[in-house]
């Protein structure tokens, strides 16, 4: 093994050598891509309302805004089968632990998706009350924010389709704050 | 919590002891029920509460009395609007303050849309409890007409915070009478869907009728109230007993019913809403033209006392218990959820029943799990 220097650093040359079959980036990649939109059209949420916003994702799923025309429609209510819980309403601290341990159960990929000012940060409840979590972030990682109180069922919708872009897109999470900082 | 020593011990052979919630989807929050099983038939539930307490009561100490009014709309976030008047009410009360007659009538208006918001979503929950999917879309339609008049009037189609102590935040929209009487004519079509669709489904009569009795005597003795207990015999409604906000002028009926079983808590439902469209038909034209809000001081600082107003949410009584001190602050407040009560009739009305028969029981309650941990 070879120690070579790197911008100041001491890399580890990886031993022996690496033959890329030829076009096989190709292939891999516009698979890849493939995988990706056909994930992002069938996202599974899991049924987890605590509270208020619980209704209006109620009113998404329901006959006026219908969110199984993008593809939102089984939602289910074991997170073994779910893509993606939204985080409707408050957490508190006793709920803390149960919130990890749905997030444990779900297969990857998982994504999370926070309605409301409650799951955003506390929202009302930040002020002078001893029992709540400001912030489901600081539990479980985030994907999407939406805020209002409750949010509007159209705000759920744009939510929804901004995690579908990102799923497309085909970055992960730590890739996209890096962009969003530069 | 229970720990795995405490279950061994307590459960005898045979007995089985299973978790249900705080994450399932027919228990409509987090609730968490430990139910012990003999077989398939329940022996003893014991809830468990505190996933959504959020300190509402203790936090209500350092709001100004203005201000605590906001935190009600996301306690029982499905009659918000008859929760905010619980408050305002109170404050008025402590207060003496007389609110204009044309504030009172659109509180009432108000509060009736809310009714019968809260029961159309009831309907649709509780029929998907069941296995029926489709009640959920034609309840979610109707339902979605009150909150666009909600939407146009207050500003917010859920947690609305439109009655404020004194009367109300602002007037009405002018299209409010005009929206209103659309959908009471549209209602009035459509409520014969629910009927063909749920009361006479043979599956639905056959899976609530005789299941979850709740007799008179236990209704009363658990505190029951609201629906729950009208379907036991129980004449509890506050609007007719204490009227409040000239329900005394307006004609309705209180609905009983003598079953107590869950297919009556369900009859009792509906025809409320009959009877709240009865109450709005008879208000709508007759708003009286004035102000909509009492003159008061910026500042508002009750005097030395305790106060204790009631009024009938779409679940039942509720009650606002404010100690006051003088200060601009309350020193104590506390509510009178009528979710807590009525949930405490559960384990006696499940016991002896199937586990299937609990979703029906549990159903029919129409628990809102932030308006009992609070």
């Amino acid at each position: 093994m070879e120690l070579t220097k790197q911008n100041g650093q001491e890399q580890i040359e990886f031993p022996g050598e690496i033959h890329p079959t030829a076009g096989g980036g190709i292939i891999v990649s516009s698979f890849d891509g493939l995988i990706n939109w056909a994930r992002s059209n069938s996202l599974w949420p899991l049924t987890f309302a605590t509270s208020c916003c619980g209704i209006e994702m109620m009113s998404t799923a329901s006959s006026k805004y219908d969110f199984s025309r993008f593809g939102f429609e089984v939602a289910r209510a074991s997170p073994r089968q779910a893509d993606v819980i939204i985080i409707a309403g408050t957490i508190v601290n006793k709920m803390g632990p149960v919130l990890k341990r749905l997030y444990d159960q779900m297969a990857d990929p998982k994504y999370v998706i926070a309605m409301g000012a409650c799951a955003i940060s506390g929202g009302p409840f930040f002020y002078n009350t001893y029992s709540v979590v400001k912030g489901a972030d600081h539990i479980i990682p985030v994907d999407v924010y939406i805020p209002g109180c409750p949010p509007r069922p159209e705000a759920l919708l744009h939510a929804l389709i901004t995690l579908q872009e990102k799923i497309k897109s085909g970055l992960t999470r730590e890739q996209i704050r890096e962009e969003s900082k530069g | 919590m229970y720990t795995e020593t405490q279950v061994i011990k307590e459960t005898k052979e045979g007995e089985l002891v299973i978790n249900m919630g705080p994450q399932h989807p027919a228990t409509h929050g987090v609730l968490h029920l430990v139910i012990t099983l003999d077989g398939e038939t329940i022996k003893k539930i014991e809830p468990h509460l505190g996933y959504i307490h959020r300190s509402i009561e203790k936090m209500s100490e350092s709001l100004n009395y203005r201000q605590f009014i906001y935190v009600t709309s996301r306690m029982d976030y499905l009659s918000a609007h008859i929760n905010n008047l619980a408050c305002a009410m109170n404050v008025e009360k402590a207060m003496q303050i007389e609110v204009p007659k044309r504030a009172s009538v659109i509180r009432v208006l108000m509060s009736e849309l809310t009714r019968i918001a809260s029961h159309e979503l009831w309907l649709g929950a509780m029929a998907m409890d069941l296995g029926a999917f489709t009640p959920f879309f034609y309840t979610f339609r109707e339902r979605e007409l009150i909150t666009d008049i909600m939407e146009e009037t207050c500003g917010a189609r859920l947690t609305m915070n439109y009655i404020v102590p004194g009367g109300l935040m602002y007037d009405l929209h002018p299209d409010f009478q005009q929206k209103v009487k659309a959908f009471v004519k549209q209602f009035k079509q459509k409520v014969t869907e629910f009927e063909d669709l749920v009361t006479n489904n043979v599956i639905f009569q056959a899976r609530t009728k005789g299941v979850g009795i709740l007799s008179r005597e236990d209704a009363i003795s658990y505190g029951c109230s609201g629906p729950v207990a009208r379907a036991s015999g129980v004449s509890c409604d506050i609007r007719k007993i204490y009227p409040y906000e000239g329900y005394d002028t307006v004609e309705f009926d209180e609905v009983l019913d003598t079953a107590g079983d869950s297919f009556a808590r369900y009859i009792i439902r509906v025809k409320e809403m009959n009877q709240s469209i009865r109450i709005i038909e008879q208000l709508i034209d007759n708003i009286p033209e004035g102000d909509t809000q009492a003159k008061m001081k910026a500042v508002i600082k009750p005097p030395k006392g305790e106060f204790y107003t009631r009024v009938e949410t779409a679940r039942g009584e509720l009650g606002v218990y404010i100690v006051s001190e003088g200060g601009m602050t309350p020193y104590r407040v506390k509510y009178r959820s009528p979710g807590f009560s009525n949930l405490s009739a559960l384990d006696h009305m499940a016991r002896g029943s199937k586990i299937g028969d609990l979703m029906a029981t549990m159903g029919t309650l129409d628990l809102v799990i932030p308006d009992i941990d609070r």
